[in-house]
């Protein structure tokens, strides 16, 4: 099969959703007042974009500075913040640490799913809904609630100081990995299915004629055909695995562990805050997804989407 | 020696298949039933004993339903939890849920600049609660808060507990509306025009056409909707936790397990059954996102 085919196969359903999500609705406003709606949706929008823009301005600003002039105010600009924040906060490290969990976390969870998603929609068992009800259920349930075994558990379990430096689960990037997956199985799984449930049949009979085995069948057919799904689920993914706070702050005890979103407390100092600084660290943590937010938005938007509504 | 193999259709497997096949559904399953499952079980089955967490697990005894009277009646912070997570429902359910469905319903209607009001109202959705609560601390804080600054007083947002629930939710807010846009835009998107058209024809004012035709036809993706909002009210924990982890005002339900657990004093059954209790309450959610989710099968 040639690469042409594979990716024009199904309506691309990322590219599909933003034109839809972006096109005016047909007969759309239609009362006399026409310039109202445009007017309350950008002070809408103004004052949804408010405090992001006041945390970016004040970033750049200098702390003595706005601390005599108040917030109410124009000047003292500097990039100090930034320096000092990427230093307090020692971000090196702590980005380091949200890539080695993020990373392996969400590819992981792309894989589980897309072998659950690809056995519920290939065969038509009577156990299929149950198995992926078994999945999803397990995505929405309050994970502080299954915080008291977890962490007992991780803390009991044993590994060789090559697997993990703690000695236990517990404290390891490894241990949190395996928590993030099983949490976000579910909605991935769920979302492949009913994007695989949607591939034709005849492909899979034309390959069981071929001779091609299950392994084959997925790797070769439904996984390439998957692919628009598999990237807005990547994205969507990343996102959420980088800004996952819970388990990373119970789970990872030493600071020098935590990946960037657990670690904002380090700026904060004991007695004093010094909002400026604390400003620029947030904006340094979220640096990495307003870039996938800004670059891969129509991704980011289908993923969310792709759960909540079908097709 | 050339052996036909018959096709007896798509479901046939061979016997390597039947171990692949086996192999794709076993391990995601052993993974989410030791991490997920088994912890709810455990949560469940700890809350009616009386371990402390230190000494064996040979030496448990069941206490029946002691850890819960006990909570309700000897453990202070218990139901000042129960009411700020009902308000937390309480605002997300009636304030930024509708919200972020009249901006939806605002948005589709097709202005110019569409793209930027959307980008600018779900833009909050992208960043962590624990983030957000760090972003707000520029208006909230007592001594450079821009809160302050314009009303002249000096009040601390994030500490007073007077105050400091009203502060996170309006912070939570922020993000919970832009979510509900962004899922209820999509569902208005899907809805057939057609059936506009037809309610036009006939008369129909466009508000009309809003409350008895689009709402009805949209009836599984406001049950979605309601159902994420509840969820994410039973589970708010990152924006009071990095606050002032969940203390003096601001206590929920999941903060009080995660000091049960992680803090210095880890009682065990008082955290067990308090998470039973969240596990009671999101089953009933569970099981009616399932039931829409899945109609289709």
């Amino acid at each position: 099969m040639s690469d042409q085919t594979l990716t024009s196969n199904p309506v691309d359903p990322v590219r599909a959703r933003e034109s839809a999500l972006l096109r005016p609705r047909e007969g759309g406003a239609r009362s006399g007042r026409r310039w109202l709606l445009p007017v309350v949706l950008t002070i809408v929008s103004l004052i949804w974009l408010f405090p992001l823009l006041l945390a970016l301005v004040n970033s750049f600003r200098d702390y003595a500075y706005t601390a005599k002039n108040g917030y109410i105010s124009w000047g003292g600009f500097t990039l100090d913040n930034y320096k000092n924040a990427w230093e307090q906060g020692d971000f090196g490290l702590h980005f380091w640490n949200s890539a080695i969990i993020t990373v392996p976390a969400v590819l992981l969870t792309l894989f589980l799913s897309a072998c659950v998603a690809f056995v519920v929609a290939r065969f038509s068992w009577k156990i299929n809904i149950a198995l992926l009800g078994f999945f999803m259920a397990a995505n929405l349930l309050p994970p502080q609630a299954l915080l008291i075994p977890v962490y007992r558990m991780f803390r009991s379990i044993e590994v060789p100081f090559w697997f993990s430096e703690s000695g236990t689960l517990l404290n390891s990037f490894q241990g949190l990995i395996l928590v993030n997956v099983a949490f976000q199985t579910g909605f991935c799984a769920f979302v492949l299915s009913n994007y695989m449930k949607a591939l034709p049949k005849e492909l899979y009979e034309s390959a069981v004629i071929d001779g091609a085995g299950i392994t084959r069948q997925f790797f070769q057919i439904t996984l390439p055909l998957c692919r628009p799904a598999l990237a807005a689920l990547a994205v969507l993914q990343t996102t959420w695995v980088y800004n996952e706070f819970f388990w990373a702050t119970v789970l990872l005890q030493q600071g020098d562990k935590f990946p960037v979103t657990s670690s904002l407390n380090n700026l904060r100092g004991q007695f004093f805050t010094d909002n400026n600084l604390v400003a620029a660290g947030s904006m340094i943590i979220a640096i990495p997804t307003l870039v996938i937010f800004f670059l891969l938005q129509r991704h980011f938007v289908a993923g969310l989407t792709l759960g909540a509504t079908k097709g | 020696m050339a052996t036909t193999r018959k096709y007896k259709g798509i479901d046939q497997l061979s016997g390597r298949d039947k171990i692949v096949v086996g192999l794709m559904v076993v391990v995601p399953t052993l993974i989410v039933l030791w991490l997920v499952w088994l912890p709810a079980i455990g949560s469940v089955l700890l809350s009616f004993t009386n371990w402390d967490g230190i000494g064996p697990l040979s030496g448990i005894k069941t206490v029946g339903l002691k850890n819960y009277q006990d909570i309700a009646t000897i453990y202070p912070p218990f139901w000042p939890a129960i009411q700020h997570n009902l308000i937390w429902l309480g605002v997300m359910f009636f304030i930024a849920t509708p919200l972020g469905m009249l901006f939806a319903v605002l948005i589709d209607r097709g202005a110019a600049g569409t793209r930027f009001y959307q980008t600018s109202i779900y833009l909050p959705v992208v960043l962590s609660l624990a983030l957000i609560g760090f972003v707000w601390q520029l208006i909230y804080s007592r001594d450079q808060g821009l809160l302050n600054a314009i009303t002249g007083g000096s009040t601390d947002w994030y500490g007073d507990p007077s105050v400091n629930l009203w502060a996170a939710l309006l912070a939570a807010s922020w993000r919970h509306a832009g979510y509900i846009m962004l899922l209820y835009l999509a569902g208005l998107k899907g809805v057939d025009p057609s059936l506009r058209e037809a309610a036009k024809v006939d008369g129909a004012s466009e508000r009309t056409t809003f409350f008895r035709v689009v709402l009805p036809v949209m009836r599984p993706i406001n049950i979605i909707v309601l159902v994420v909002t509840f969820i994410e009210s039973l589970r708010a924990f990152d924006l009071v936790w990095v606050i002032n982890k969940g203390r003096n005002g601001l206590e929920l339900i999941s903060t009080l397990v995660t000091q049960n657990v992680v803090g210095e004093a880890s009682r065990i059954g008082f955290g067990s059954a308090l998470a039973t209790i969240m596990l009671l309450i999101s089953s009933v959610l569970v099981f009616v996102y399932l039931r829409i989710a899945m109609k289709e099968d």
